[in-house]
């Protein structure tokens, strides 16, 4: 990102028109059921074509690791297809991250089975825990893992590629009646993180519960998510990666593009299309079309990261 | 834990039908209430009941849930078909929800 594209705000007209061009092609609120692309976003960024290569990542989530309903009698089974598909990429991506519910109910078997799949990916994985990783009685199996060198439940943040990276942790001390929940102490936390970073520098939040409001009726949402959004407002460049839903929902507001991942376990229903969010059983056929990961790809120069969504099968 | 009652004692039905014939009507099971989650909703929302009985709730989703009312009571995890069970001993509104589908919310007013 050139210095010149940047005013005192940290966002420049061009940008700003930019997004502007892409709000009127009427991409904001995009749903995409069965396709392996998300939309113009890809197009866009895969149009303009930069010298540089540029750094690709993977997320995958919600492996539920254990769940053995009608929605998908064998998550495992599922996951480790998923892996064998990020293991076929042509290109070898950098790391992955993973935004939680990795297991179905914390059990000790669950997080040593999804890891003995995931590890067979030999890529390094960052994990934020989702609500089913933190139901074992004394709420140590996610931590003992994939808490060390965390703050708080498990919050942290890393740099590669160029990209500053935020794992964010909005699954514990939910109140009544409420949505996902950062905390104070965890915002505090992220206000300190960002101080002193450059406005240029590329931002990727990752934590399970969508950090915009998707669907408050089910829960689709963080409560103090809006806080978190306020401190990387000058940013040029922010990206927000999320699980939770079940499917792959997309929305772009200024210089922050919102995204939900597929799982890998089973689909749930588009919001208010179901009596509940509950899994949705859908025909065998079709469900690895529903399941799947995503490829992330940043390239210097480029204000959005690309995004490519791609299910285990069809 | 779950909260031991007689509930858990007379689930045998040889033992129910023994203890309803040795025990004076008061402490008859008629008086336990049930609650059942289906689709992310208690069932019923709203409960009123007196003092000494016995609520239970059953998970009847495909997702654990768990019935937590803050300072009085909180399951383990529920998986499906699992239940909890709690006996109010004094009155009071009792709000409850499900810690991890917090839109999930309950009532159980004891008189």
């Amino acid at each position: 990102m050139s210095g010149h594209d940047h005013g005192d705000d940290g966002v420049s007209r061009r940008k700003v028109l930019e997004c502007m061009t892409w709000a009127g092609t009427g991409v904001l609120w995009t749903i995409t059921g069965g396709v392996p692309r998300s939309l113009g976003i890809i197009d866009s960024a895969q149009a303009a074509t930069p010298a540089a290569p540029g750094m690709t990542f993977l997320q995958i989530s919600d492996s539920h690791v254990g769940f053995d309903k009608p929605a998908n009698p064998n998550a495992l089974g599922t996951l480790e297809e998923a892996v064998n598909k990020i293991n076929a990429m042509p290109a070898k991506p950098s790391f992955m991250i993973h935004t939680g519910d990795i297991t179905h109910l914390s059990k000790a078997a669950e997080f040593d089975n999804a890891d003995r799949i995931i590890s067979q990916s030999k890529l390094d994985v960052h994990y934020v825990p989702g609500e089913h990783d933190f139901l074992d009685e004394e709420v140590k199996f996610y931590r003992e893992r994939y808490g060390r060198g965390t703050k708080g439940a498990g919050w942290y943040s890393f740099d590669a590629g160029g990209v500053h990276f935020i794992g964010l942790v909005n699954v514990v001390d939910l109140k009544a009646g409420g949505l996902g929940n950062l905390g104070a102490e965890q915002l505090a936390w992220l206000e300190d993180d960002l101080r002193g970073k450059s406005k240029s520098t590329p931002v990727v939040l990752f934590a399970h519960i969508p950090l915009w409001t998707v669907y408050p009726e089910w829960g689709w949402g963080t409560e103090d998510g809006g806080r978190a959004l306020e401190y990387v407002k000058g940013f040029g460049s922010v990206t927000v990666l999320n699980g939770h839903i079940h499917q792959v929902m997309q929305k772009v507001e200024g210089n922050v593009t919102f995204h939900t991942a597929r799982s890998t376990a089973f689909p749930q229903p588009a919001p208010g299309a179901a009596l509940s969010p509950g899994p949705m059983k859908v025909e065998d056929a079709k469900l690895r079309s529903m399941l799947g990961v995503a490829s992330i790809n940043f390239k210097q120069n480029e204000q959005r990261l690309a995004i490519i969504d791609t299910p285990i099968q069809g | 834990m779950k909260t031991l009652n007689r509930r858990d004692f007379g689930v045998d039905l040889g033992l129910a039908l023994a203890a309803a014939v040795l025990l004076p009507a008061t402490t008859a099971r008629a008086d336990d209430m049930e609650v059942h989650i289906d689709n992310f909703v208690f069932q019923p929302a709203e409960l009123t009941i007196k003092v000494g009985t016995t609520v239970s709730w059953t998970n009847r989703d495909d997702i654990p849930h768990t019935v937590v009312s803050a300072g009085k009571f909180r399951s383990k995890t529920l998986d499906t078909d699992d239940k909890f069970t709690f006996t109010f001993t004094n009155a009071g509104d009792y709000k409850y929800f499900c810690s991890l589908h917090p839109h999930m919310t309950g009532m159980i007013k004891v008189e």
